[in-house]
């Protein structure tokens, strides 16, 4: 393909590349806030498609469409819209990780989807692989630092030229991508897709370096090959809850389909074992760096050698097809073999694969040469949102996605960057993790990563985000105005069941002891009463007569508020001393070797991370609290420094 | 100026030498509120209400009941002391024990240990030091903290840090547990774990504990035993000094001023390290017509760990040998019967039969075994050194039986690591009330984490990625 080819000329303001899950939210988020954008994908068809698991949320992700839709973001609707079984997770175990999942139509989600981004003024739909990356050498002094490049646009394999103020690139999986099944190697996007083979050369001309990450993906099998009475049937809620705080329950109530469980057995770990050889990954011609917490089965067999059996879930991939997706059993062993293996499952005996499990790699970025609102250090006007950016996972890639084209156009518009703290959101956690830590695999997100994870509790998103997405232009007064007024009722509402006080007369006692609760032995406060795990804000409606009648979302946070209190307020301690740190900015052209007194390890580590402040430099491994004392005092240093010089 | 801290820092801040006086300084907003709780006048009113900043006054640190120490208070208030903070210096009295007691009171009342430098950090950082010191405080920073830690390290032996390795490792385990079981609840059930974890946390919180118990023997090791040499003018007690001080001179105490007026000195008797209290007094005492009475004697060992109860054994038992054992016979107490090198007038059964009935009911029935086990008894000569063997054994066997090869058993030193324990205690205990108050799982894992936090800076360890290293490497996460 001659790249020089005469092709024609646009003038965008914002130039998205890719249309999966980051660069649908990418592309919406700068055409809501009325910039010109383009979004680029190979196929129009593969618009939000789900290439892997059916499924939307999960635990800590189901907390990031939550905190999407918060923020102005989409992905929330559209599950709403075409889910066909839906699950809160962890409900026996804290409100900080109940989390949602829906098992989506897999069609439906990306078709509608698809209408969403059509629908949507400002917003065109290109169908075309983009090739290079338009950049000039202008180094451009900003309130961030110093940038050595200018983006201009991108230019497309027909020679297309998009003149853009800003490009964000959310390549996914598709850059260089090669799938590999066995012996076999197609060098392809996921599903058979056109790869994308020429943007990589144009980044690393760029100065943008890049690296090999791998994933994997189960077989997707015939529905009707498959004997669902050896298995075990997984159902949906009675009551569904909307992943979209602007869904009304009440219209998503529905029929909702199945999943089936199944396990490994010995046979299936024999044949596994008695074919590594033929496995691309341990015959050593994948050289990509595969996720740790989404194994293949081959793997699973190998590190846990001990363990007789895995489980295996069946999940349907739509209304519209038979096929169904072998969740627990990714593979990239060769086809025989697949057939061999997923045949020993009880209930697969005589099953017949539609598409073969693969492994696939592809090229993506340390996050780390990007600043925390998702541009490169090095390249004004360049952002990256999703897999590009070395993450997994659809809810993980939305949210970047989100993130990196809100910022882009703030950047045009010269407004305020939107950084979200790490106390405030699971995507803030996300994304300083991927720019502050060295990640040597796919990144998923999970609870345990949030430190701060009682406050960032999928019931509060709203409460927590609502006010950035208003200021940046996403989410309406209106909307805006009713997190206010929720807000205003919980803390009256929890104060006022603080002050309440009970005696502890009879009528009380026996009402408490008809709940299996103690009677109470002095007077107590209704707030005092919530904590027993036995009771609930419901319950002790017959002792509270004086209550008015508020929404349920918000006796929900009064009830966890109350609950929670000592756990929530010595979270919110850490946060504030914490915080101190964060506020401390380092400017950019910070000379480490011109700091004394750093330890070695300390200034290589620094050196190479680049932090924006104080708080992402106490996150990196290799700097030591004393480190970032002598950092303090350095930054005060050069501070007074020049305010002495004017 | 600028603000840097929420936290109210605390740390001594005289040289940790053997002079009398030594100083904490609390710093922070919470310094005077923390400091407040525990100084008292003489008639019991708290005296840091009543102050104004720049002055001193005389108080008692007290605890609860417990007076520890008396010193003299002083008041600065933010931006006008050393750190620009508020600040409160408590000048003590007493050495190196107490000052820590006191400095472990102001911990255990909400102030935090300053991490090395930090007040000077501070001091910069709020603008009270010049631009040109800045270079200076960093370096500071710098070599004080990586002196901290080695010395950290030097103060724990192999055995400690592989206990602590141990448990962080079982709560590493347990945290990971849950996580994975939130983060992928179709593979794990947590049905009936409360009572697994109950019983994880309470094996931990029991070692935890033996380790914060082994500070008050941890202390024998990092400052000596406090030893009180009693007897009897002429008995031989400045024989006695003059024999253990002399066998290593380089080892005594290098303070100036200690060969005149410091009350104490170090001994160093092969691994064991004697404080020997009131040694000028009883320098003092070569002057035969100055004696040193019974009430003196009782003074002297109130303090003590270790009595060394000099009788002249050329003579006869008298009243006041009596009087002073009964003044000293609740402290370990090792009997020397001195000047073996003349005709003994007693033996240890005399000693045996008559101080039996000079003290308390407790020894009354004691049979000659068990007195000798409690009381052993040396027949030794202070003047050649005849004997000397068999007292470093008794006082080896009083302190440190089943703990002699130090390197073996588990004794922790430093203040610092005792209280990094007792935080983990703090949580593991915080685990526990959230098992019985019927906290959902999910929430141990806030406490658990805190613990593993707390042990890991005793080792000097980091979090890190562990727990996400951990869930992967122990539990075969989904899909």
């Amino acid at each position: 393909m001659d790249l020089k080819c005469r092709g024609a000329e646009f003038n965008i303001d914002v130039a998205i590349v890719g249309a999966g899950h980051a660069g649908c939210e990418a592309a919406l988020a700068c055409s809501r806030l009325g910039l010109e954008t383009v979004v680029f994908t190979v196929s129009v068809d593969s618009i939000a498609l789900m290439p892997c698991n059916p499924n939307i949320g999960g635990s800590s992700k189901g907390h990031l469409v939550r905190e999407l839709d918060a923020l102005g973001g989409e992905m929330g609707k559209n599950i709403d819209k075409t889910f066909i079984q839906s699950k809160m997770l962890n409900t026996s175990k804290g409100p900080a990780v109940h989390s949602l999942r829906a098992q989506a139509d897999k069609r439906d989600y990306s078709g509608s989807m698809r209408k969403v981004l059509e629908s949507q003024e400002h917003l065109t739909i290109k169908q075309a692989e983009v090739c290079e990356l338009l950049w000039e050498e202008i180094p451009v002094d900003s309130r961030e630092g110093t940038y050595e490049k200018t983006v201009r646009g991108v230019r497309t394999q027909t020679g297309t030229v998009y003149h853009a103020k800003a490009v964000v690139l959310c390549t996914g999986v598709y850059l260089n991508s090669r799938c590999l099944t066995g012996e076999s190697i197609t060098y392809t996007g996921p599903n058979g897709l056109q790869a994308a083979t020429h943007l990589s050369e144009s980044l690393r001309n760029a100065g943008v370096e890049l690296r090999r990450f791998k994933t994997g993906t189960p077989a997707r099998m015939d529905g009707k090959t498959i004997d669902y009475s050896k298995m075990e049937e997984q159902k949906g809620d009675e009551r569904i809850v909307p992943f979209s705080f602007s869904t009304d329950p009440e219209t998503i109530q529905k029929d909702q389909v199945s999943c089936w469980l199944t396990h490994t057995n010995k046979n299936t770990h024999d044949i596994i074992r008695a074919n590594l050889d033929r496995s691309p990954i341990y015959a050593g011609i994948i050289e990509g760096t595969g996720p740790r917490y989404c194994p293949s089965i081959e793997d699973k067999v190998v590190k846990f050698a001990d363990k007789e059996s895995h489980q295996v879930f069946i999940e349907p991939e739509g209304l519209y097809t038979d096929e169904v997706y072998v969740d627990g059993m990714s593979s990239s062993l060769p086809e025989d073999v697949q057939l061999a293996m997923y045949r020993t499952v009880p209930g697969l005996e005589n099953c017949k694969i539609v598409r073969n499990a693969y492994a696939i790699e592809y090229d993506c970025i340390n996050a780390k040469c990007l600043y925390p609102h998702l541009e490169f250090k090095k390249i004004k006007g360049l952002f990256a949102g999703g897999q590009f950016n070395g993450s997994s996972g659809y809810e993980e890639a939305a949210a970047q996605g989100f993130v990196a084209g809100v910022n882009a156009a703030m950047e045009i518009l010269g407004k305020e960057f939107l950084v979200l703290k790490r106390s405030e959101s699971y995507i803030g956690v996300l994304i300083d993790d991927l720019v502050t830590k060295d990640n040597r695999e796919p990144y998923r997100m999970m609870t345990s990563r949030a430190e701060y994870r009682l406050l960032l509790r999928q019931d509060n998103a709203d409460l927590r985000l609502r006010k950035y997405g208003h200021r940046v232009g996403l989410i309406s007064d209106d909307v805006y105005e009713g997190v206010l007024t929720k807000q205003k009722q919980i803390e009256e509402e929890t104060e006022r069941l603080k002050g309440v006080m009970l005696g502890a007369s009879s009528d009380v006692c026996r009402y408490l002891e008809s709940l299996g609760s103690s009677p109470l032995g002095t007077a107590t406060s209704l707030a005092q009463l919530l904590c027993r795990p036995e009771l609930d804000y419901e319950k002790i409606a017959p002792l509270d007569p004086d209550r008015k009648p508020l929404p349920a979302d918000v006796t929900e946070q009064v009830q966890i508020e109350i609950r929670y209190e000592g756990y929530i307020k010595r979270q919110e301690k850490q946060v504030r001393e914490q915080e101190r740190l964060e506020v401390k900015l380092i400017p950019e052209n910070i000379g480490y070797d011109d700091v004394p007194s750093l330890r070695i390890e300390a200034r290589q580590k620094l050196k190479e991370f680049r932090p924006v402040s104080v708080g992402q430099a106490s996150r990196i491994s290799g700097v030591s609290p004393a480190d970032i004392s002598v950092l303090l005092v350095y930054l005060e240093k050069i501070n007074r420094s020049s305010e002495r010089n004017g | 100026m600028s603000e840097v801290s929420s936290t109210t820092i605390a740390a001594i801040s005289t040289a940790l030498s053997e002079s009398g006086i030594g100083i904490i300084r609390v710093s922070g907003p919470d310094a005077v509120s923390i400091c407040s709780e525990i100084l008292y006048d003489s008639k019991d009113n708290k005296v840091l209400s009543s102050m104004e900043a720049g002055n001193f006054r005389h108080c008692y640190v007290k605890s609860g009941e417990e007076t520890i120490d008396e010193c003299i208070v002083l008041l600065y208030r933010a931006p006008h002391s050393y750190t620009g903070e508020d600040t409160v210096e408590l000048q003590c009295h007493g050495g190196v024990f107490l000052l820590k007691k006191v400095l472990a009171l102001v911990i255990q009342m909400g102030a935090i240990m300053a991490a090395p430098g930090e007040f000077t950090r501070r001091a910069f950082l709020n603008g009270k030091m010049d631009l040109a010191q800045a270079e200076g405080v960093m370096d500071m920073i710098s070599s004080r903290s990586e002196s901290a830690l080695r010395s950290s390290r030097d103060q724990m032996s192999g055995r400690v840090s592989a206990v602590i390795r141990d448990m962080r490792a079982r709560i590493l385990y347990e945290t990971a547990y849950i996580e994975s079981a939130i983060d992928d609840p179709e593979h794990f059930d947590l049905t009936g774990y409360e009572d697994h974890i109950t019983d994880v946390v309470n094996g931990l919180k029991a070692e935890t504990e033996k380790l914060i118990g082994s500070y008050a023997s941890g202390r024998f090791v990092r400052e000596g035993i406090n030893t009180c040499i009693a007897g009897r003018p002429n008995s031989g007690k400045s024989s006695l000094l003059n024999l253990l001080t002399g066998q290593d001179r380089a080892i005594v105490s290098d303070i100036p001023g200690t060969t005149r007026d410091t009350i104490e000195e170090y001994v160093m008797l092969d691994d064991i390290l004697l404080r020997l209290t009131d040694t000028a007094g009883i320098r003092n005492t070569d002057d035969p017509i100055e004696s040193i009475g019974t009430k003196k004697a009782l003074n002297a060992a109130s303090g003590a760990d270790l009595v060394l109860f000099m009788i002249d054994a050329s003579e006869y038992l008298e009243t006041d040998d009596m009087e002073i054992f009964s003044s000293v016979y609740e402290k370990k107490t090792i009997i020397i019967l001195n000047k073996a090198d003349k005709t003994l007038k007693i033996k240890p059964s005399d000693i045996y039969e008559h101080f039996r009935y000079s003290a308390g009911e407790s020894i009354r029935n004691m049979t000659f075994e068990e007195f000798s086990d409690r009381y052993p008894c040396i027949i030794m000569c202070a003047a050649d050194g005849h004997g000397q063997d068999e007292l470093k054994r008794e006082i080896k066997r009083l302190f440190y039986s089943g703990m002699v090869s130090s390197s073996s058993d588990i004794v922790i030193t430093g203040l610092r690591h005792k209280e990094l324990l007792c935080a983990a205690e703090v949580s593991l205990n915080n685990v526990l009330n959230a098992v019985s108050d019927g906290m959902e799982t999910d929430i141990y894992t806030v406490d658990l984490m805190d613990a593993y936090k707390s042990l890991g800076l005793i080792i000097g360890e980091e979090i890190g990625d562990d727990l996400a290293d951990e869930i992967f490497s122990k539990f075969c996460m989904g899909k």
